[in-house]
């Protein structure tokens, strides 16, 4: 029979100091997860031929500037949801400000080209592929926010789970997009929005399976 | 705000917790005694409303002291300590009676009744899953756990019976507790 009063004393005897916080473990592991990405970058992928003039147009900088924004809303949302009784409400406007603004971007892109336009931006030059990559490129960021929240203790763990995969798909997809030519937000809106699904699920069912306590 | 809250004293768990991750293991040991109490009037309200029986009180309360002592370092020091507290406390008690194939049945009329009547049992009688899983413990580490927490030998005697140093003790124990809550959760 394991009595409260005896486990109060096992624990105490196991006291010791320990580095408090979760922070520091997320940007640690989640430095580790950006250089794999990054790797991926520079080892397969590379910039595209155009990057020099590209980066002075807004239509190719809203890409990655979306998708780090996307990035950042959801790391902070994730950070609370670290924590046992963290309020992830303040960070809901940061959250939601990445989608809303691709919206925006859509209907403009809607009201300015043609429609008989729209399906070619919208398939753009190889969007399947954009599809298989932004996932591949957000595996070491998903893996190393899931590692991060393993040693936190998430009481909604396929909710964190989906959001880290939300916090992993912005950051690929932030690096992804200095390689992809197409800057159409409706390319964007279909492609690294499925994209993005993809990993936020895979996301769910890891921390379903892997975040319990 | 939420029922059960009220009944934690924050401010002074607070400076206890703040004491004991300082290193001060005899405000550590306070703020678990002081804790005891409204836990268990915390995890008897969360069972009766998501199904559970109060007789599975204790068995909550062993699995909560365990996680906040491994998860800690997850408090802000800076934030209230009820919300924290509570959020582990409802996070156990929702995953124990998943675990146990129970959750969101409907609440139990005869245990409400039963625990609106009876006075807050103490644990010295009431059987405990833990111990359970302690058994199952192997190696070196499961031995001190053990020793530690189902015989209530001191760190030093173990030390000197099994020929280590204090510190080699506390991290197998360290690592021991941890294994423990893994198989309690049924996450090994």
């Amino acid at each position: 029979m394991m009595e409260t009063e005896k486990l109060i004393a096992t624990l105490a005897a196991d006291s010791r100091p320990v580095p408090l916080g979760v922070e520091r473990g997320f940007l640690l592991i989640g430095a580790l997860g950006t250089v794999v990405t990054l790797a991926l970058f520079f080892g397969f992928l590379g910039p595209r031929p155009d990057l020099g003039s590209a980066v002075g147009s807004l239509r190719f900088l809203a890409k990655p500037l979306l998708a780090a924004l996307l990035c950042a809303g959801a790391l902070g949302t994730l950070l609370r949801l670290a924590r046992p009784g963290g309020k992830v409400s303040p960070w809901f406007p940061i959250l939601l400000a990445a989608p809303l603004l691709l919206i925006a971007a859509v209907v403009l892109e809607l009201a300015v080209v043609p429609p008989d336009l729209w399906t070619k931006r919208l398939l753009g030059h190889n969007a399947l592929l954009c599809l298989a990559l932004i996932p591949l490129m957000s595996a070491g960021p998903l893996i190393a926010f899931l590692c991060a929240l393993r040693r936190a203790a998430p009481t909604r763990p396929t909710l964190a789970g989906a959001v880290a995969g939300l916090a992993a798909a912005g950051l690929g997809a932030s690096i992804y997009a200095f390689h992809c030519m197409d800057d159409s937000p409706l390319f964007l809106v279909v492609w690294y929005g499925a994209a993005t699904l993809i990993v936020v699920a895979a996301g769910a069912l890891l921390g379903r399976r892997f975040l319990r306590w | 705000m939420i029922q059960g809250m009220a009944e934690f004293d924050e401010d002074s768990l607070a400076e206890l917790m703040r004491r004991a991750n300082a290193g001060d293991a005899a405000a550590y040991t306070a703020f678990l005694r002081a804790l005891l109490p409204p836990l268990r009037r915390l995890a008897r309200t969360l069972l009766l409303r998501n199904g559970g029986r109060v007789a599975e009180a204790e068995d909550v309360v062993q699995e909560v002291l365990l996680a906040i002592h491994l998860k800690r370092h997850t408090w802000r020091e800076d934030a209230a300590i009820g919300p924290w507290l509570w959020a582990i406390t409802r996070y156990k008690c929702v995953d124990m009676l998943r675990r146990r194939g129970r959750a969101g049945q409907e609440v139990d009329i005869d245990a409400l009744a039963e625990s609106l009547a009876g006075p807050p049992e103490d644990d010295a009688t009431l059987r405990s899953d833990l111990e359970r899983v302690v058994g199952r413990l192997e190696g070196k580490s499961g031995a001190i756990v053990k020793a530690i927490g189902l015989n209530g030998e001191e760190v030093s005697d173990v030390a000197r019976r099994l020929s280590m140093s204090d510190g080699a003790v506390r991290v197998a124990l360290h690592r021991g507790l941890k294994r423990l809550a893994a198989i309690a959760a049924k996450v090994e």
